[in-house]
């Protein structure tokens, strides 16, 4: 069954991809394994990033010339919220933990599986459910949600669109990413397999567990806000009604006690992902392990510190503003000892460009300029000035797009052989990765000048002073189309015609690369020995 | 596959949880919680109506909170569990303290 | 909450068993997010007390506190039952049990019939969310009855949820499928119900006492 001869060669066999038992879709959709729903969630994932992705390439068409064209005033409003609800509630918050993690968190530790395979499979359903939702909610009721992606009151509590069927899916989509969160959480306390110490772990599991806590902790703050703008417009509770006394500011803290630390929930899978790549492709044990794992934990926890960073304009008190400000540099300091670390360990490496560490070079970069312009608005005196401009959604994009997404790639090709036994074409893998490398600069960097001139975010419209820039950032979004068009092709055309992977074609030292490829239905047949997950000597690319 | 936790004292799975836990607690132990319980409410109504000004909250709140404690420790039988419960259980409760505490700062200084 | 890996047929391997400690930690996550989903609501009352401490005890004087208080025994002596039941239970006692549990499941449902009583009489005097008789009460107190139609309301839901579940759990016993050996699905039962107690237990002070 598992098509690898005795010395554990690929065959050509499809491992755990192969039908068992009765085989079919009910195989697949009500699987247990680990594996299997991890590829459950990467395919409807990046379906939903296409879908969104185009919803994107509207907006920048749209924007390419001032005036009234394309869409109409509300089309547009309803398009950016859709772009942000799906990107930010489908695609980035479960991008890397519920995909990647899921497949290789337990193969990481040793073990055949999570602590509750049936929760796994039940959580990928909610996934389901809450994304059948979000996109009913467009085309029921009074027309697509308007609202931005973050459903402030009051205008939440008043649109006469469909805001209460959206609120209810980001509901049930927060309990599917908290139930991923508990199961990662149990799975490295319990399954860790024997001489799997703490310190033994890899990287990546470091930055799920981490990311777990977050998932369990913040993400029920996000449940109740999503219940109690239902409540607010079905029961008319008028808890934020300003009329009644309420207090619309309190609503905005409660939305971002959860979604600041949704931002690392969405980051530091990525910086584990980056983790594991960099040592391998440099060939030299990572620099400073301790710290990077520290870290992972020192910014789940301060980012739960700083969510009021996203209201300095918003009339909340100057006492507060200082607190948050300052306490938004704090959450830097980690982050910023992840890309020395990184850095460090590329330094007199044995670097090879291969596909994977181009994507996770790209990252770094991204991501470096995103969390240096942070800074900027983490400050209160300069946000005040770029508040609500083109500056943050430049800013969130170099993160969220350029570090997630570029991390999320960076996985996509680094794994890509360990799950479907196939190698890919490098040169159109490289070819891709500067498409979209410059693609999203050319997009995303032309908002930061407009921002700081003063282009408000999500307008329909703007001053012909603009008109230049918008132009040249929405060239930059065709550019970055075309590179994702290439990538994805690349990789299809991979999984089905590509020559056959070797069981470690990296060199990687962590246990997955111990494990036939494509990988087989069961991974362990008995407790394997707890490797050095970073030290290479001995370990070769083979093929 | 085994767990080797080395913050809790599992080493081998068995079909049950009888290896891993405590003798069940005894009847007579948890009425007796239970009759606490019954004591601080009592105690609770009782100086709520009692005008000690803003004491009022503070004691509603502190008796509330014994009370809290009694269930987590015995009826919930955190006192039982592993040190690793324990710090998990404190740190959800240290996080759901640093949100509400940190929203004061904005509008205990706005209202 | 304790699972079983389904493994392929034809595949051989360690055999997975349950796991006490990974079905415990599970649960004990989870009731973390149920108190974080309640936290939110204990942080818009906390941050309404302090902008409306007058309209606070104005509202909380309203509520009928022998019918909380009633609420708050029956929900205490629920949570003794449920602990007893696991004792009784591990010590092979299964009919005293689900008797045990027989009365938890009673007391959620005197829960609710008491707290709809006091809804009723609560819509009675036009205390209904969204009327215009709240929308013209003085500034605070329509924000107190909406947080406390929105905490009780939920924590009813929990009720439901909780004793739904106590229910189902009777079955299993009954069928022999959780036994004084194999316990943990009674236990993790009970910590939910106990964490349904827990939220009364602040509940009933911020809404009936302080005023």
């Amino acid at each position: 069954m598992d098509h690898t001869d005795e010395s554990g060669r690929n065959t050509g066999g499809r491992g755990f991809l192969e039908p068992f038992g009765k085989g079919g879709v009910r195989s697949w959709i009500f699987s247990t394994d680990h594996k299997r729903i991890g590829l459950l969630y990467l395919s409807l994932i990046l379906l939903m990033f296409a879908v969104a992705t185009v919803l994107g390439l509207i907006i920048k068409l749209k924007l390419m010339t001032p005036g009234s064209t394309l869409l109409s005033p509300q089309q547009y409003n309803a398009m950016f919220t859709l772009h942000g609800v799906i990107m930010i509630f489908l695609v980035v918050i479960p991008s890397i933990p519920a995909s990647f993690g899921n497949i290789f968190l337990p193969l990481h530790i040793g073990a055949n599986d999570v602590s509750f395979p049936r929760l796994n499979n039940f959580s990928w359903w909610l996934y389901v459910i809450g994304a059948l939702l979000a996109l009913t909610s467009i085309f029921t009721g009074d027309g697509a949600p308007d609202t931005g992606w973050t459903f402030y009151v009051p205008f939440s509590e008043r649109t006469t669109t469909n805001v209460s069927v959206a609120v209810i899916a980001v509901f049930i989509l927060g309990f599917s990413s908290i139930l991923t969160g508990l199961n990662f959480i149990t799975t490295v306390h319990r399954l860790r397999a024997p001489g799997m110490t703490w310190r033994k772990l890899p990287l990546f599991v470091w930055s799920l567990y981490a990311t777990g806590w977050i998932q369990v902790l913040a993400t029920p703050i996000l449940g109740i806000t999503a219940l109690l703008i239902f409540a607010e417009r079905v029961l008319l509770l008028g808890l934020f009604d300003s009329t009644k006394g309420g207090d619309p500011l309190l609503y905005q803290h409660l939305f971002w006690i959860y979604s600041h630390p949704a931002v690392y929930i969405m980051i530091l899978p990525a910086m584990g992902v980056i983790s594991e790549i960099i040592p391998v492709f440099a060939r030299k044990p990572i620099f400073g392990y301790n710290m990077i794992a520290f870290s992972s934990l020192a910014i789940a926890f301060a980012g739960s510190l700083v969510w009021a960073h996203h209201m300095f304009t918003s009339g909340m008190s100057d006492t507060a503003v200082l607190v948050f400000s300052f306490l938004t540099f704090v959450v830097a300091i980690p982050s910023a000892i992840k890309v020395f670390n990184w850095l460090s360990t590329l330094y007199q490496g044995s670097i090879s460009l291969d596909p994977p560490l181009l994507y996770a070079l790209g990252f770094i970069f991204m991501f470096s300029i995103g969390g240096l312009t942070g800074l900027v608005l983490g400050a209160a005196g300069t946000d005040i000035h770029v508040h609500d401009t083109y500056f943050v959604v430049a800013h969130f994009h170099y993160v969220i797009f350029g570090g997630t997404g570029l991390g999320m790639f960076a996985a996509m090709h680094y794994w890509f052989p360990k799950v479907f036994g196939r190698m890919y074409d490098h040169g159109r893998a490289a070819w891709s990765f500067w498409l979209i490398l410059i693609g999203m600069n050319v997009l995303y960097f032309p908002m930061f000048i407009m921002g700081m001139q003063g282009m408000p975010r999500r307008y329909y419209d703007y001053l012909p002073q603009y008109a230049p820039m918008q132009m040249v950032s929405t060239w930059g979004s065709w550019f970055l189309a075309a590179g994702l068009i290439l990538m994805f092709w690349n990789l299809y055309r991979g999984s089905r015609y590509g020559p056959l992977a070797t069981r470690n074609p990296w060199g990687g030292a962590t246990l997955e690369w111990t494990l036939p490829t494509p990988l087989p239905h069961e991974a362990f047949h008995h407790d394997p020995e707890a490797p050095e997950p970073y030290d290479y000597k001995g370990v070769n690319p083979d093929g | 596959m085994t767990g080797t936790d080395s913050d809790t004292s599992a080493s081998m799975y068995t079909g049950t949880g009888e290896a891993h836990a405590h003798a069940p607690l005894s009847y007579r132990f948890l009425t007796a919680v239970w009759v606490g319980l019954m004591v601080l409410t009592a105690v609770t109504v009782g100086v709520a109506r009692v005008d000690l000004g803003y004491f009022n909250v503070l004691v509603a709140l502190g008796v509330a909170s014994c009370k809290a404690l009694l269930v987590i420790f015995f009826f919930m039988h955190l006192k039982y569990e592993n040190l690793l419960i324990k710090g998990m259980v404190l740190t959800a409760f240290v996080i759901l303290a640093i949100a509400i505490g940190l929203t004061f700062v904005d509008i205990g200084y706005r209202y | 909450m304790a699972e079983h890996t389904a493994m392929p047929p034809g595949t051989t391997g360690p055999v997975h068993h349950k796991d006490y400690h990974a079905a415990k930690m599970g649960m004990w996550l989870f009731l973390f997010t149920e108190i974080l989903l309640f936290g939110g609501l204990f942080l818009l009352y906390a941050s309404y007390r302090a902008k409306f401490p007058m309209a606070f005890h104005a509202g909380g004087a309203s509520l009928d506190v022998f019918l909380g208080g009633l609420n708050t025994v029956v929900l205490i002596t629920s949570s003794l039952t449920v602990a007893l039941s696991i004792t009784a239970l591990r010590r092979g006692e299964i009919t005293r049990c689900l008797w045990l549990l027989a009365f938890t499941v009673a007391c959620a449902g005197g829960f609710m019939v008491n707290k709809a009583i006091e809804w009723g009489a609560k819509f009675h005097h036009g205390l209904v969310p969204g009327s215009e008789h709240m929308a013209g009460l003085p500034q605070g107190q329509s924000i107190f009855y909406g947080l406390y139609f929105a905490m009780t309301g939920l924590h009813g839901v929990h009720v439901v949820i909780g004793a739904s579940v106590l229910l189902w759990v009777m079955l299993l016993i009954r069928q022999g499928k959780v036994t004084g050996a194999d316990y943990v699905v009674l236990e993790n039962a009970g910590l939910y119900w106990h964490i349904v107690d827990l939220v009364w237990i602040y509940l009933f002070p911020l809404f009936y006492l302080i005023s």
